[in-house]
């Protein structure tokens, strides 16, 4: 009986999560195929018309759009989501030979997005009428309203150029932990890596801390901190104990999603900081008319953000057992 | 102002509650004077071809040999670049009040469209009710469970440049929000008593949507249109900055700034630094406005 | 500041053992898309493939031919060239280079699965007969001058991965065995490719014992990596950034410069009578002004390229009056840019009777020349000033060039465009046979004359160029079609772009014409 509900669910889920898989596939595969021609990208400047006419035909561009489609939805099936023109590699092995780059920048911001965004927060919450909880709310618009791209630039300027003191691009070498490959392992690639993730941790943090101080604020007002505050207990032990406790299924909540708009705006960061991952293959791929790499960048996201949200569901609905999994979202 | 409003007529906007609202915003000078530097942003920008010495996008005025005159150098047409000029010889005064032009008209008008068929579907949604809504709905999480980003960029990339595509891609990516907002407070007032009293009128349906519930939506709304338009023009000049945004010739604030870019080792700074600038107070004064405003008009609303 | 230093290096000295030895870090602005040096004919791929593989014929740093794997190579009739190898060579798996390789690569190189611009515009039209061992004779059709030329950009690899030869075989190292000064290390695409010296080359042991290679295809950026120290070596130093580096950072950086075989240029619609974005001054459909060799030249007058090669190029380019800068073969001592002349210009306009001008618009890419949108902004400022009604158009290459040869009903789109063209050849028949020889498509002729202009004149002297093996006689016909075709305005040439490589200081780069960027060129100084 109790796995009745759970396993409808899923179904129900995998079911739509499907055909939005399919509809955006859909959508962007007409879209890349009616703009510019990848074929005078591709081919050499000395190429002469015989051979531009063998690379259209190599790419099945010379087919209409509708056959390229079919032809294309007959590989998804069986997993091939086409191959890159330029790499002449499979798009998903070459979005998933990026994907632990821009995986590993992701976590990177929203560790140091928490670990600033939370205690500031949290502060600006209990104490919402002093001057410096203004300031960090005022800060936190101003994090909200600088362009990540400019941001970028001017630490490149101001720690690489100017002081020295960090790598401006690229990621650094590669250690191993337990099985895991991670430039987080190594010296090299942490220096690496302190700029771009702080660059992305920007926007975040200022979230984090509207919303731990929304939190923070609600929370105060209920009556069991007016109780344990007239019981006597110390004012850092109910922060502690009781505060933390209840903003943080909230925060965690909303962080699951936000880490899903993270690896998407990894994208500008990526681009600025010559980060080998995904988002950096997607807008050369954009640039460079790469249509296969573009589509299976798209189906991997989208696939991504439906587990992700489909997870956060499953662990929401067990924290909280009042939200029923089974009835609409309001 | 507030006395011209005829007051038998919306009985909901009465002097009071506006008076109220003015008031309460003028609470926070912070806001306030965010506001009063919007505002001058905005007239600059309006008027830009009469308070500029220069249209950028006229070539027959703009002289390649002009490019780069650092701040306070002397145009060969005899007027002063005060905030220099750029690798095309555009006065960069000039050029970032045409772009600021471009900039907002985007964020504006992409923002209003996104209004309009986000309230229409969110008031439909909580009229109809039933299955309708339900698919509504799903279409909305399901939207905003994706980032914005992620969807201009696609869309973008799918559509190709140029000022209309970015107008639809920015316009698919905030209608969902409006669309939230307008059916949440719809589905407040459509439990009112002055709803039932309309249905028993025998009032159509549209009418009783439009004329009655709609209005009372709009609090909401102005604080979403206001967060909405920063967030576009932020969105815009990301886009543009990427190379996937705006064409080059009639350039944005984003376009400036990603123009300014490549002069940023050369000590050139002021080809990126002032467009940065303005599109940073911009963004920023709206916001700040957006802040108070959700503070004044929807306490509840706060994050 | 000192005890930094020395802190900073143990660190890295834990890192990576070879903190001390003689390696090289290079900044490369455009990533190249495999190891697999024949799948993809493209500037970045030769370039690094270069340090791996040997071609039989080498390039020099401004494109004469070397001996590389051949010793030697001669016509010894009207359709066979005779190619010496050299002996004793060996892969870098240990293998005997010989004449088997040779065909081999020959026979793989066009015909390589996927790849998005095949090798088989240098190896058409060519058979490759093995004689003995180190002796191989390259047929052709009819007589052919450029065999040397072409077969310089095949490179060599070894015959003994027949059976695993997958491009992606070579990405992953286990086919990548050439003959060349590297040995393949790893490749992690977008990141960095490794390379380690071959202590055995043929020629000698190079003067690195390792290389990476780093993909930083955004200007600032990469010039930002090399004034911090993460590279030692960067190419197409953006023009906006060389000035500064000359003056205020000359304690850290050292610029290289050199001319580039790359001309920029406008073509004009020479073939319909009615244009489409040709307008008379009032807005009413004209006659094709630009069919009227006096229009073209008119516009050619009004272009002021120091003006461009200041303003634009920041001084780092040349003004050009012909298709390939002084010094390549085929080049005419002549042809001397045209002089800036408004006035001259503008009499010229109303002698053609267009005393009011007429309005034009000029198309360019926006993302595939250095500063490509600025030229077409600054042509289209100057064409202004001699009472042309102007508008600028630029847009992604993916969109431009599509629309720019073969837009409407397949035929150019535009009426004046910008565009570039770079002679790999080294030689003034490369871009003769593209741009100004009349389109033909089963000729294989003028895959590039997007303003279609025909001159059956010229056409008769570059395919006899191109059908003389002598030398002295071939270029003299390749001047003579040069210089017909500048005076009748085949093309208006702007400016040839110069390459600048810019290193840390203490490091030396021989600037090279075709744009490759090489550790083999880089010395200590």
């Amino acid at each position: 009986m109790q796995t009745d509900p759970m396993l409808a669910f899923l179904i129900r889920r995998t079911g739509q999560s499907a055909i939005v898989v399919l509809l955006m596939a859909t959508i962007v595969f007409f879209g890349v195929n009616v703009v510019g021609d990848p074929v005078h990208m591709l081919v050499s400047p000395d190429a002469d018309q015989a051979e531009i006419e063998r690379v259209i035909r190599q790419f099945g561009l010379d087919r209409p759009v509708i056959e390229q489609y079919g032809l294309f939805l007959k590989g998804a099936i069986q997993g091939d989501l086409g191959t890159s023109f330029i790499f002449g590699q499979p798009a998903v092995q070459l979005i998933l030979q990026r994907f632990p780059a821009t995986l590993e920048l992701a976590v990177s911001a929203l560790v140091i997005a928490l670990v600033f965004g939370i205690p500031l927060g949290v502060y600006a919450g209990i104490r919402p009428d002093t001057r410096s909880a203004r300031a960090i709310m005022a800060a936190s618009i101003f994090g909200f309203s600088l362009p990540t791209f400019w941001v970028g630039i001017m630490l490149i300027m101001f720690f690489s150029v100017q002081l020295q003191w960090l790598p401006s691009t690229g990621r650094g070498d590669v250690g191993s932990f337990l099985g895991i490959e991670s430039s987080l392992f190594t010296l090299d690639g942490l220096r690496h890596i302190i700029l771009p993730a702080s660059n992305l941790a920007l926007l975040k943090m200022s979230m984090i801390i509207r919303l731990t101080r929304a939190g923070a604020r609600e929370v105060m007002q209920q009556d069991y901190i007016k109780f344990a505050r007239a019981k006597g207990l110390s004012f850092g032990r109910i922060v502690r104990v009781h505060l933390l406790k209840n903003i943080m299924i909230p925060v965690v909540t909303v962080l699951g999603l936000e880490f899903g708009s993270l690896i998407a705006f990894s994208v500008v960061t990526e681009s600025i900081y010559a980060w080998p991952g995904m988002g950096k293959l997607l807008i050369d791929s954009v640039l460079q008319l790469d249509r296969p790499v573009i589509v299976a960048y798209l189906m991997i996201v989208v696939f991504l953000f439906v587990l992700i949200n489909l997870i956060v569901d499953v662990i929401y609905s067990a924290l909280d057992p009042r939200v029923s999994l089974t009835g609409a979202k309001s | 102002m507030s006395a011209s409003l005829p007051s038998s007529q919306k009985p909901r906007f009465k002097d009071t509650s506006l008076g109220v609202f003015v008031s309460q915003f003028l609470e926070s000078p912070v806001a306030v004077v965010a506001l009063a530097i919007l505002v001058v942003i905005i007239s600059l920008a309006a008027l830009a071809p009469w308070i500029t010495p220069q249209n950028p996008y006229d070539l027959a005025q703009v002289d390649i040999m002009d490019a780069r005159m650092e701040p306070g150098e002397e145009a060969f047409a005899g007027y002063t670049f005060w905030l220099g000029s750029d690798g095309a010889g555009r006065d960069l005064y000039s050029a970032m009040l045409y772009g600021l032009r471009i900039s907002l008209a985007v964020g504006v008008f992409s923002g209003l469209i996104a209004m309009v068929i986000g309230t229409v579907i969110g008031l439909t949604a909580a009229y109809a009710g039933g299955r309708i809504e339900t698919l509504i709905m799903r279409l909305v999480d399901l939207q905003l469970s994706f980032p914005a980003i992620l969807i201009a960029l696609m869309l973008v990339a799918a559509l190709g440049k140029g000022v209309d595509k970015i107008i639809i891609a920015l316009v698919a990516v905030q209608w969902a929000y409006y669309a939230r907002t307008v059916r949440g407070s719809a589905l407040a007032e459509r439990r009112k008593e002055y709803v039932e009293a309309a249905r028993n009128l025998g009032l159509s349906p549209a009418r009783i949507l439009f004329g009655q519930i709609m209005p009372n939506c709009l609090s909401p709304l102005i604080v979403v249109v206001t967060i909405q338009t920063a967030h576009a023009i932020a969105l815009e000049a990301t886009l543009s900055f990427l190379g996937i945004g705006l064409p080059q010739t009639e350039p944005s604030l984003g376009i400036l700034i990603s123009n300014g870019f490549e002069y940023i080792l050369s000590g050139k700074y002021w080809i990126s630094f002032f467009p940065g600038l303005a599109l940073l107070v911009t963004v920023f004064c709206i916001n700040l406005v957006g802040d108070q405003l959700r503070d004044v008009l929807n306490p509840r609303l706060a994050k | 500041m000192k005890r930094i230093l020395a802190a900073t290096s143990i660190a890295m000295g834990l890192l990576s053992s070879a903190a001390w030895a003689d390696d090289l870090t290079i900044g490369l602005s455009s990533e190249p898309t495999a190891i697999d040096p024949h799948y993809h004919n493209l500037t970045p791929n030769h370039s690094l493939t270069r340090h791996i593989f040997d071609p039989l014929i080498g390039q020099d740093e401004v494109q004469g031919l070397y001996p590389a794997l051949a010793v030697s190579w001669k016509p010894i009739d009207d359709t066979t060239w005779e190619v010496k190898l050299r002996e004793g060579v060996k892969f870098h798996d240990g293998t005997d280079f010989n004449a088997d390789d040779v065909v081999f690569s020959f026979e793989r190189a066009p015909n390589v699965p996927n790849s998005p611009s095949s090798m088989s515009t240098y190896t058409s039209g060519k058979t490759i007969v093995k004689v003995d061992d180190y002796t191989i004779h390259v047929k052709t059709e009819g007589p052919y001058p450029l065999v040397p030329n072409e077969i310089s950009q095949i490179a060599i690899i070894s015959d003994s991965i027949k059976d695993t030869s997958t491009t992606a075989d070579f990405n992953s190292g286990k086919a990548a065995i050439g003959t060349g000064p590297f040995k393949f290390k790893a490749f992690v695409p977008g990141d960095k490719i490794e390379m380690a010296a071959n202590a055995d080359y043929w020629g000698g042991a190079p003067g690195w014992d390792n290389l990476t290679f780093k993909p930083i295809p955004s200007d600032p950026a990469r010039v930002a990596a090399l004034l911090s120290g993460d590279v030692d070596i960067i190419n197409d130093v953006p023009t906006s950034d060389v000035e500064t580096l000359k003056t205020k950072a000359a304690d850290q950086v050292s610029l290289w410069q050199g001319s580039s075989n790359r001309v920029i240029y406008l073509h004009l619609d020479q073939f319909r009578e009615n244009s489409p974005f040709v307008k008379g001054v009032d807005g009413s459909d004209i006659k094709n002004p630009l069919l009227d060799v006096r229009v073209r030249k008119a516009l050619s007058m009004a272009i002021n390229r120091p003006g461009i090669v200041d303003r634009v190029m920041e001084g780092v380019a040349l003004p050009a009056g012909q298709l390939l800068p002084k010094g390549f073969f085929g080049v005419s001592e002549k042809l001397q840019p045209l002089d800036y002349d408004a006035k001259g210009a503008k009499a010229l306009l109303a002698e053609a009777g267009y005393p009011d001008g007429f309005e034009l618009t000029i198309h360019g890419p926006n993302d595939r020349y250095l500063n490509d949108a600025k030229i077409a902004e600054a042509v289209g400022q100057m064409l202004t000033r001699i009472g042309l009604k102007m508008h600028v158009e630029t847009m992604p290459r993916s969109v431009f060039f599509t629309r720019a040869s073969s837009g409407a009903e397949g035929l150019p789109e535009f009426s004046l465009i910008l565009a570039g063209w770079g002679a790999g050849s080294g030689e003034a028949s490369s871009p003769l046979k593209s741009l100004v020889h009349t389109y033909d498509k089963a000729g294989g002729f003028g895959s590039s004359n997007r303003g279609r202009h025909s001159d059956p004149e010229v056409d008769a002297l570059i395919e006899k160029a191109l059908a003389t093996v002598d030398d002295d006689k071939r270029r003299a016909l390749l001047v003579e079609a040069t210089e017909k075709s500048i005076e009748n305005v085949a093309i208006i040439p702007l400016h040839f772009q110069v390459n600048t490589w810019a290193t840390r200081k203490g490091l030396a780069y021989e600037p090279r014409t075709d744009e490759y960027t090489i550790a083999m060129g880089v010395s200590k100084n």
